[in-house]
């Protein structure tokens, strides 16, 4: 099973990638604007940005888009000719998927396979999908990876991993799936130097993570917390936008409508989120969760209570992004460290 | 020093019951960061800041807490929504006390950012300099290099009204054309231009953070909301998200201060501005007229007058 590492140079990275392409759909962090990224289907090997750190949206959309298409359909006299669009006909590739988000992906796993219902439009995508992950050398500060059971090197969940050397990238090979790629001409052997600079990298990397977010019992804690005063003052300076679950690699909420024209439409699924008032807004005009009070808690209940009780696991793996891009500079940990304090 | 005024007036206002709350900065909790804070005893107003990075318009927050007596620190442009917003009846007059901060101009965090290699863990300002340092740099930077579009455009940096004016007033000429968005904007082609809204627009992820923190976005029902009718799909195809955000800027005609606050709250880094600059220089050319800056008169689309001028009317 085990398969020696390999390195790759940065020179050539672009051929491998060319190589790969042949065979795969390529998902890759490509640079929208200035300092904005997310993950797209590359047409070229340029288009790929893997310098930055992480990318504002997480790799959820690869399995998990923003908007999708459920069905198509379209009317010809007094039929109606439904086209779906579930297929995933080529095999995928997303290309450096840092840790948390691929820890994501299996928290993400638990909500579209659960036993009352498995998601084909989720699911066919993750079959067909090579997760190539992406070592953190200099996680940032608002990192808290290792608090949520991860880590800026954790290899759980990759079917290939690469570690920046450098020149190079160092090239493992950790799942069958991820071995179909080692035939790669311009994958050269690692060698034992190599494997100890990923290895001291490492090292360093973890070492950086100095902060933890005591997370431990958040779940009990909070069990209590429903009627708490502590969400009457915590949401007050949240707009209530949607920036941070948007951007939240865990963050599963989805809206389905329906989109006609005359001669037919689509199904499509959309993200939604518990911050907008929309969102529990019932036909009636009632909403059962009226302020953002409620939406708030709800998030974080969410996150540290509802998900844990139903699969076992904080819904949060320590991304940082919600920290990072709130426009008023909410900050989840600071959050935790107040609930832990309650 | 400013900050200290800020607090020593909301103690009062809250010691005196004047207020049942006071809106202001406290420390944030990253560097080049402060955030919205939220005060309701004299105590908790020693956590009140003040410094280049309180860059959020806090009459945002005037909808959701008009029930309540509020005060509230404002800069030149918070000051120009919380008079929009009086014009539009949104809030009892007598419910607001503001304390005026005449505005240093505020620094561009991601500009900031852009200047440095590596991660910036700790910022401080030192007079017109900004000290950033990370693990292995420490620059001092230029403060005026770094400022948001919108603060060196800003023309109205003193509180046009308030209660209480805290610090000295400032000189109030621009850095650049107050219009320099738009007017850079239109010295490109027709297809240079609309390549530029396509590309921004692209980038938008239906998050509403601009609408949210824009205090002149407060319809009942935002028409992105709406299902009956459905004025637009909720999904991101080019033709919704350009919608969007046109018919968001038309909105703010005769009513955006350009305080900024929409292009701040992006995630994405969404830059359209230069569209509801426009509208404002529009209005200003054909009415005379600037949102916020007269307690008196409506805003020209809320209004109607026989001598209004109408050469647009072809």
């Amino acid at each position: 099973m085990s398969l020696k590492p390999a390195t790759l140079n940065k020179k050539e990275f672009g051929s491998f990638l060319k190589q790969v392409m042949q065979t795969y759909d390529v998902i890759a962090p490509v640079e929208l604007a200035e300092g904005v990224s997310a993950y797209r289907k590359i047409e070229s090997p340029e288009e790929a940005s893997l310098a930055s750190h992480n990318t504002q949206k997480s790799a959820k959309e690869a399995f998990f888009p923003q908007s999708e298409v459920m069905f198509r359909y379209e009317k010809e006299g007094n039929r109606t000719q439904v086209t779906s669009t579930e297929e995933v006909n080529r095999p995928r590739l997303i290309l450096a998927s840092r840790p948390c988000d691929i820890q994501a992906f299996s928290l993400l796993d638990k909500v579209f396979s659960a036993k009352e219902y498995t998601d084909v439009y989720f699911l066919k995508k993750r079959e067909k999908t090579t997760i190539v992950g992406f070592a953190c050398n200099d996680p940032l500060s608002t990192c808290f990876c290792t608090s949520t059971g991860g880590g800026p090197f954790t290899r759980e969940g990759s079917d290939i991993f690469l570690v920046d050397l450098g020149d190079t990238y160092l090239v493992e090979f950790l799942t069958e799936k991820g071995k179909a790629l080692s035939q790669n001409e311009f994958l050269k052997e690692a060698s034992e130097g190599d494997v100890a600079r990923a290895k001291k990298l490492e090292e360093e990397a973890s070492k950086r993570m100095n902060l933890p977010v005591h997370l431990d019992g958040i779940e009990t804690k909070l069990e209590q917390m429903l009627e708490n005063p502590f969400w009457d003052r915590i949401h007050e300076k949240c707009l209530g936008c949607g920036a941070c679950t948007f951007l939240c690699p865990t963050c599963h909420c989805f809206d389905i409508a329906d989109e006609v024209s005359q001669k037919g439409g689509q199904r499509v699924r959309n993200w939604d989120t518990c911050l907008f008032s929309l969102y529990s807004m019932e036909t009636s005009g009632h909403n059962p969760r009226p302020s953002g009070r409620e939406r708030t808690r709800q998030r974080l209940m969410h996150k540290f209570n509802y998900f844990p009780k139903n699969f076992q696991k904080i819904a949060c793996v320590g991304c940082g992004r919600c920290i990072l891009y709130c426009p008023v500079n909410f900050d989840i940990r600071q959050a935790i460290a107040e609930i832990n304090g309650k | 020093m400013v900050q200290q005024k800020i607090r020593e007036k909301a103690k009062e206002l809250l010691a005196n019951k004047e207020v049942d709350l006071v809106i202001g900065f406290g420390e944030g909790s990253l560097p080049l960061r402060a955030t919205p804070l939220f005060v309701r005893t004299p105590e908790e107003a020693d956590r009140l800041i003040w410094n280049s990075f309180c860059d959020n318009n806090l009459a945002t927050y005037i909808h959701k807490l008009s029930r309540f007596k509020l005060g509230i620190v404002a800069k030149g442009c918070d000051v120009r929504s919380i008079m929009a917003l009086a014009l539009e009846k949104r809030f009892q007059p007598d419910r607001i006390v503001l304390i005026g901060v005449p505005c240093q101009r505020m620094v561009d965090r991601r500009k900031v950012k852009k200047a440095v290699k590596g991660e910036i863990l700790r910022a401080r300002e030192e007079g017109d300099q900004l000290i950033v340092e990370g693990n292995d740099f420490s620059v001092s930077l230029k403060k005026n290099d770094f400022l948001y579009a919108s603060c060196k455009a800003c023309t109205h940096r003193n509180p046009i009204k308030a209660n209480a004016v805290v610090g000295d007033q400032v000189d109030e000429t621009p850095l650049t054309d107050p219009y320099a968005e738009a007017k850079e904007f239109e010295k490109m082609s027709a297809e240079e231009r609309w390549n530029y809204f396509e590309r921004e627009s692209s980038r938008c992820i239906r998050c509403y953070a601009c609408r949210e923190a824009c205090p002149m976005c407060y319809c009942a029902e935002c028409f992105v909301d709406s299902s009956g009718p459905k004025w637009l799909e909720k999904g991101l195809a080019p033709s919704d998200l350009e919608f969007y955000h046109i018919v968001r800027a038309y909105h703010q005609t005769g009513r955006c201060t350009g305080c900024g606050a929409c292009e701040r709250a992006c995630p994405m880094n969404i830059r359209l501005t230069y569209m509801t600059q426009k509208l404002n220089q529009e209005v200003k050319d054909l009415f005379d007229f600037e949102a916020g800056t007269d307690p008196e008169t409506l805003p020209p689309m809320a209004t109607y007058k026989v001598e209004d001028k109408q050469e647009f009317i072809k």
